[in-house]
């Protein structure tokens, strides 16, 4: 497929539809003064978090470069803005953790932070240590929510982060993976640790969690966070090759990040999607997919036979 | 980590293409001058290569070895470490090779260079030229800015690449523990670029490949 292949008149139509019925929908921050955000609460408190976060895998991992540094944090900036709250980090991703402090410290601590890091170390030992290294990167009291990332070391490191929960240094516990790792793994841990989230890799082409993992966190009053929403992208390359349908107004969508994003954070069990940019015009774009309406079961089935047929 | 298997080349990419070549662009701004005195170095190096003696080899063996030093401090263990946390990894494996340069070629004087008419010779020399002159012209011309050129001497591609070439040039035994990390670097870049959809992905692992193959064809040959 080619990135700007000719159009057909009847495509050219359709997007020019979809493009006129986007110009009425308003812009995220604009709408967050005019109406609530979409939210979705945690089983385990009933405390409210926004569908839409912001991911910080490789986009964030900037260095030292204070430029592009600027860049992020006008990125967070949008994001609060627009009523995010969820920022999500590791460890494993690079500078990520300090371009966000960096970012927090430059927008003065926005209240509607909801901050989400992970462990991820062999050492059990060594968990808190890395942690407190983290915690002072992003420069927060403590931590909202921490996950095992990738489940390393998960049994050692539940531990931990039980036993700072139950001290009131941890509000939130979690395990991750993505691109469809360790399922059974995850189903295990689900069903045998109190645990208040679980982060997997979900969207309109990999669906393997609708099977088994959704309804378990359903069952078990457990917040479901999805990465990976774009698969780093190359979805939305792919699809934006395509005019978006007309029927996609139908939902509020004015592109196709919100097409994506609201098939995502329609499903019932997910509680929040975190997609990850370096870019305020994608900020935007991902954080109108916070507001107006979801898709029902009908229509999700439309979009996965839609995007499956592009 | 588990199921090592199901990760792929871009699940330990930790940044974007945007990052990457900004790092090269700022480094560059950050070291101004010292582009000036490692070309200088390298074209010190050609210039030796045409008066063989005694101290040739050990003086091309330390130049050699200044080189693979500051890149690893300079690029890999203060600048690609900030968005890699795999570089002081990279760190150690360059000052390994420097350490390796200082003892096989200068403290040991095992290393004598020549320019011979042979396929290696004419490889070796070529590969050398092409890092020192065509491979900083490469970003550029594919359209990135000038300012993120990748010279020899601090960059480490270029550095890899023309370490192998000279080492090609060198006459008598090969030097295998010495063509080992330089070959594992261009795999490294080689690997890297790809993952990040760099047209250039190949230039570097073909160095190496070439280098190797000559080397190995040369061994065959002297038994």
């Amino acid at each position: 497929m080619q990135r700007h292949r000719a159009m057909s008149r009847r495509a050219l139509l359709g997007g020019l539809a979809a493009a006129g019925a986007a110009a009425l929908i308003p812009a995220p921050a604009a709408r967050a003064q005019q109406e609530p955000i979409l939210a979705r609460q945690i089983p385990s408190t009933g405390e409210e978090l926004p569908v839409i976060g912001l991911g910080s895998w490789i986009t964030f991992n900037v260095g030292e470069d204070v430029v592009a540094r600027d860049a992020c944090a006008k990125v967070m900036g949008d994001f609060f803005e627009a009523g995010g709250g969820m920022i999500d980090s590791s460890p494993m991703y690079g500078s990520s953790q300090a371009v966000i402090g960096y970012g927090l410290a430059k927008l003065g601590m926005p209240a509607g932070l909801f901050s989400a890091d992970k462990v991820w170390i062999s050492s059990s030992e060594r968990g808190p240590e890395q942690i407190e290294a983290s915690r002072s990167l992003w420069g927060v009291q403590r931590f909202d929510l921490l996950q095992v990332h990738n489940l390393l070391s998960w049994e050692a490191h539940l531990q931990t982060l039980f036993a700072m929960k139950a001290e009131g240094r941890l509000r939130y516990v979690g395990i991750t993976t993505s691109d469809g790792r360790r399922h059974a793994e995850i189903e295990k841990v689900m069903a045998g640790h109190p645990i208040d989230f679980v982060q997997v890799t979900y969207n309109v082409v990999d669906r393997e969690v609708e099977a088994r993992i959704l309804p378990l966190a359903e069952e078990r009053g457990i917040a479901v966070i999805v990465n990976r929403p774009f698969r780093q992208g190359a979805l939305i390359d792919a699809v934006e090759e395509h005019p978006l349908p007309v029927w996609a107004a139908e939902i509020g969508c004015a592109n196709w990040a919100q097409f994506l994003l609201k098939f995502i954070v329609a499903h019932s069990a997910v509680t929040c999607a975190i997609p990850a940019t370096s870019s305020v015009a994608h900020v935007r774009e991902n954080m109108g997919a916070a507001y107006g309406i979801l898709p029902d079961a009908v229509m999700r089935r439309r979009m996965v036979e839609h995007v499956a047929a592009l | 980590m588990s199921e090592w298997w199901s990760y792929g080349l871009s699940d330990f990419l930790l940044f974007s293409p945007r990052t990457y070549y900004r790092l090269f662009e700022l480094y560059n701004a950050a070291i101004w001058p010292a582009q000036i005195l490692s070309i200088s170095v390298g074209i010190v190096m050609l210039m030796l290569l045409r008066r063989p003696g005694p101290r040739q080899g050990r003086l091309i063996a330390a130049l050699l070895a200044l080189c693979w030093l500051w890149v690893a401090i300079a690029f890999h263990f203060e600048r690609y470490a900030t968005i890699n946390w795999t570089a002081p990894y990279f760190a150690a494996g360059f000052a390994v090779e420097a350490a390796l340069l200082l003892w096989l070629g200068v403290i040991h004087g095992r290393l004598r260079f020549g320019l011979d008419a042979n396929p290696a010779g004419v490889v070796g020399f070529a590969i050398v030229l092409f890092a020192l002159a065509v491979q900083p012209l490469i970003g550029p011309l594919l359209g990135r800015d000038w300012r993120q050129v990748e010279i020899f001497g601090v960059a480490p591609d270029p550095t890899a690449v023309a370490t192998l070439g000279m080492l090609l040039l060198a006459t008598g035994s090969t030097a295998w523990e010495l063509l080992v990390l330089p070959a594992l670097w261009c795999a490294v870049a080689g690997a890297t670029l790809w993952t990040m959809q760099a047209p250039d992905f190949w230039i570097a692992p073909l160095a190496a490949f070439l280098v190797l193959a000559l080397a190995a064809h040369g061994s065959q040959l002297r038994r």
